[in-house]
Order: C-alpha cells, then structure tokens, then sequence
C-alpha cells in the first residue's frame, strides 16, 4: 500500500478541464516530481491533493484512507504537510513563532489553561520553542529566529516555509516549487534539505521548474500538459520520452527535429 | 525575553494607575479614570478579536449591553447577588457569541463584521421596546455592587469615586494580563497566523473556524464585563450602552492606540475617553477634532500609537 495514492483525479472550471484523470503514487522515502509546461495544471493538482480544492472526480488515498476533499486542517492531522509557490509566510510574526506554529498540532490545549498561563501552557509553548529552534538549525535559520518573518530573504523565506512543514512531523511532504526564485546557492541547499528529508522516510511530492533539481533529486517523474498525465518513469526515462520533449518544446520544434 | 516584557507593560500599567491619582487636582478625575479603565477593557477584548486574529466585529457593544442589563436585572428579578450577575452576563454574551459567531465564522471575508453589526443593533432594540422589562430607552437602576461597604467594614474606607477607580484598574491589570498570557501562548499563536495567513494556518492543522470563534467568544466576555463593570459603577444603565456608536468608540480606541497591542489598547481608550473632557470647551467642535485625530493618526502612524512608536524607538536603537 502506498503512502499517497492519487487514482484517476480530475477537476474542471467551468468547461475547462484543468486536471484529468490523472492518477500515481508515492512511497514512503520516495521523492516524485510533478513536471509539465505552464499551465499544465501542476499547482491545481496540489491544490486538490492538499485539500484546497474538492476534486470533481477521483480519488486521494493517505495510508490508504480516503481523504479526498477533506479540509486542509484535517489533512494535517493525518499527517500530510505543504509549502506554497507564492510563499504563505506568517508576516505578522517572527521567524521562530512561525516554526513554533508549525507545531500547532503538538502544542494546543485548552484555551483556558492558556488565558491564565498555567503551568501546562508554558509547558506546551517550551517544547514547541524548542522543536522550532532545532528546526530553524537544520534550515541554516537559528541566527534568524527572532527576526520579524517579513524581513527575510526570499531564500531563506522558502527554508522557513519548509521548517515549519517539517514542525508537523508529516508523513507525506508536498512541495510546490521550493527553489522557485532562488539562486543557484540557494536552490543546492534546498536540494539537499530535500533529500534528507526524504531520506528519514517522508514520502514527498514535489511540483518544479528547475529541470536540473528534478532530474538529480527525483525518484519518479510524472508529467503533465493540458491536465493530463503524458508521461511517468524515472528521471532519465521521462527526459528522452518523446511526447515529453514534443510538451515542452512544442509539437513543430519536435518535427523539425525530425 | 517576551517574558520580562510582559511583566514589564503590567508593571509599568500598574505603577501609573497607582501614582496617577497623587497628580489629581479634584476626585472628579477618579470617575474619568475609572472610565478609562473600562473602555479600555472592553478594547482590550477587541485586541484579541480583531488584532490577534484579524476578525473584525462592529457589534461588541451589544455585548456590553448583556453585561450592564445583567446587573439590572438579575438581582431584581433572581435575587442574584450582583457579583454574580457580572458572571451571568458574561456567560450569556460568551453563549450568544458562540450561537452568532459559528455560522458566520466558517465563512471568509467580512461576514462578521456585518453579522455582528446586526446583533448589535438586534440587542439594542430588544433593551428599547422590551419595556416591561428593560424600562426602554430611559433606563433602568442597578443595584450596588456591595464591594464598597465590605470593605469598609474592613476598615478601608473609600470614596465611591476611589472605590471604582481602585476596583476597575485593578480589573483592567487582569484583563491585560489575560491577554498579554495569550498572545504568547498556543492558542494565541494559532490565532496570530489564522491573521498572517488563513490558508497557511490550515496546513499547520489549525481549525481556523474554531479558534476564530474563540477569538470572538473571548472578546465577547471582555465587552460583557466591562458593560457590567459601567452599570455597576453608574447605579444606572441605558440601551445606548448597546448601540452602534458605542461598538464604533471600541474599534475606533483600538485602532487609535494600535490593534495588535494591549498597551496601545489602554492607551487609545485613555485619549478618546478624556479627549471629549478636555474638549467640553470647543463642545461643537469635539467630532471634528476626533475625526482630524483619527485621519492624521491613519495617515501617519497606521499601526497606531503605541506600535508606531515603538518601532521609532527600535529604529534608532540598532
């Protein structure tokens, strides 16, 4: 049984079929990239995986429970995880309350223990303070930790987005495009953050451009264009796959080739 | 580090309520404080609703109404000790905020504000027209809290102006400290980032509409209270303590002094509470002030007062 099971998921807005019947899977430890020209429906699929959108038709299977639609906050608890494109940072807080909030889950209790600041409160926010901190020191951001969270660096940004992903101890890890304006630096930290996360058995799911980063990190590789699923297999499979190369090229640069 | 500046705002809260009143040239000055502390405490609540997370509300003065009618009421018609109507109030507001607010609150956007604006305006039309009850619009009498008397025959003789300056300082210190606790606390930062980012705060497995409803339950008490801590103090209640001006002063105190922060909460209660004493000179002249106060404060220091400085004074510090 695989960790993350998408079987023939599909949505479409108003006539539009934006992702069909696209189906795969992720093991645990696994790394999968999404790949596919602009839109080719990468972040929508995510969306529905990750409870934003209800899906049209298909299924979503997390440790083989269906969860399909289920609300992100729900999604959560059965330990799936993402980050974003377009970062969705806490801006409002500081780099290492944006970790902490990572670990929501583990530090809530009741609301009346935190009004009065009860000894069990105080506990609860210690132990998340100091799972943040060794976070922020895996992600190269303890130096950070009490700067306000707008003022980093986009890179740094992107490493906090995954801090606080990881917070959650999550089973499955989805990942929309977590090198995307990063430089070169940046992006090999972020390559290895990966890689070391999967390697702890978090299954991830990852949707990116930068071709290089798919190619080394990946294990699988499925590829879309117009919503639908042309192509999957290893990394180097998919890259000779001619109707991959016809997607991303276009189909006349692919006969002129010819 | 957050720590020391917490016990450091209740200090120092608790130090100026102190000293203020060896500065006071009559005991009139006791009632404008006790006034003070009240709108502050009501916008206190309004710092959690609207400036942890972000959830706007233009009906909180209905809660206050519940609070203040309470204590007509109650111990008239149930013989409630009034002590006791306060906790009554407040656990019927927190009732009807939980009723209102769960429909609305699983909705995105400014529903909230819109609903609430109706409650509000709903409770005060019920404490108008309910006259076999209410009294209507006149008002109604409240009965002593009997705090005053205790204490006296204790041995500690006060004024009614000290009593309830000393008695609704030392709530508001409470209630900032209620506050203060959450906003560092779990539940305070789920609220927190809900106000960063909804769809983020969903991923980390905050229930967003559960904790805007705490936020908003909260609140609620907060105005129920301090609705309750005025009719006990004025032996007297009206609906206008429900009405929509009432709810706009909470928000408009807020924003003066800075939403996201509860000394800036007090601070903005202090200056539109005193502004209208100081301005009984140019009395026709007093909306226009307020409303200059109001532009220029957005204008330049949109965070309001206390935020704003305080990030001045930071500045030049590094």
């Amino acid at each position: 049984m695989s960790l993350l099971q998408i079987e023939r998921l599909g949505i479409a807005f108003g006539g539009l079929r934006a992702v069909h019947d696209v189906s795969f899977s992720v093991e645990p430890g696994e790394i999968v990239s999404v790949i596919g020209p602009n839109g080719a429906g990468k972040t929508t699929l995510f969306n529905m995986i990750s409870g934003v959108y209800r899906p049209g038709s298909g299924k979503v299977r997390l440790k083989g429970e269906d969860v399909t639609g289920m609300e992100p906050f729900l999604l959560a608890a059965r330990g799936m995880s993402r980050t974003f494109q377009n970062l969705q940072i806490f801006q409002n807080m500081t780099v290492l309350e944006n970790a902490m909030a990572g670990f929501h889950l583990q530090e809530r209790g009741p609301v009346l223990a935190d009004l009065l600041n009860l000894p069990s409160s105080r506990k609860r926010t210690r132990m998340a303070e100091e799972g943040a901190r060794a976070l922020l020191a895996r992600v190269g951001l303890e130096r950070a930790a009490d700067r306000e969270a707008g003022n980093l660096s986009y890179g740094s940004l992107k490493r906090l987005e995954i801090a606080r992903a990881l917070a959650m101890n999550p089973a499955v890890l989805l990942l929309d495009e977590p090198a995307a304006g990063c430089n070169a630096v940046e992006t090999e930290e972020i390559d290895h953050l990966i890689a070391e996360v999967a390697k702890s058995g978090v299954a991830i799911l990852l949707v990116e451009h930068d071709m290089k980063m798919v190619m080394r990190i990946s294990n699988h590789v499925v590829v879309l264009d117009h919503g639908e699923k042309i192509a999957e297999g290893p990394p180097e499979a998919v890259s000779r796959n001619p109707a991959v190369i016809a997607a991303y090229l276009g189909t006349e640069a692919a006969d002129a080739d010819r | 580090m957050r720590l020391s500046s917490k016990h450091l705002t209740l200090i120092i809260m608790a130090a100026l309520i102190v000293a203020a009143p060896f500065f006071f040239p009559s005991g009139y000055y006791f009632r404008v404080g006790a006034l003070i502390f009240v709108n502050a405490l009501a916008v206190t609540g309004i710092v959690i609703l609207t400036g942890y997370a972000g959830q706007i509300s233009l009906g909180h003065a209905g809660f206050a109404g519940i609070g203040g009618y309470a204590c007509a009421l109650a111990p008239v018609h149930w013989g409630l000790p009034p002590a006791l109507a306060v906790v009554l109030g407040a656990a019927v507001s927190a009732a009807l905020a939980y009723l209102v607010g769960r429909p609305i609150l699983r909705l995105k956007g400014y529903y909230l504000g819109v609903a609430s604006l109706g409650f509000g305006i709903l409770v005060a039309m019920v404490l108008n027209n309910e006259r076999e009850l209410t009294k209507g619009p006149d008002g109604i009498e409240v009965a002593d809290l009997g705090l005053r008397g205790l204490l006296k025959d204790w041995g500690l003789n006060l004024s009614n102006g000290e009593f309830w300056y000393a008695f609704t300082g030392l709530c508001l210190v409470i209630g900032a400290w209620i506050a203060l606790n959450l906003f560092n606390s779990p539940s305070g930062r789920a609220l927190r980032a809900l106000h960063g980012s909804e769809i983020a705060a969903g991923t980390v497995g905050i229930d967003v509409a559960r904790v805007k409803l705490q936020a908003f339950v909260i609140s609620a008490v907060y105005a129920s209270v301090a609705g309750s801590l005025t009719a006990l103090q004025n032996k007297f209640v009206t609906p206008d303590i429900a009405g929509f001006m009432h709810s706009v002063e909470m928000v408009t105190m807020a924003v003066l002094g800075g939403v996201g922060s509860v000394p800036g909460a007090i601070l903005g209660a202090g200056i539109l509470t005193l502004l209208p004493q100081v301005l009984t000179v140019f009395a026709e002249y007093e909306q226009l002030i307020l409303g200059l106060v109001m532009m220029l404060v957005m204008i330049f220091l949109r965070e309001g007062l206390v935020p704003s400085i305080l990030r001045k004074i930071r500045g030049r510090g590094e």
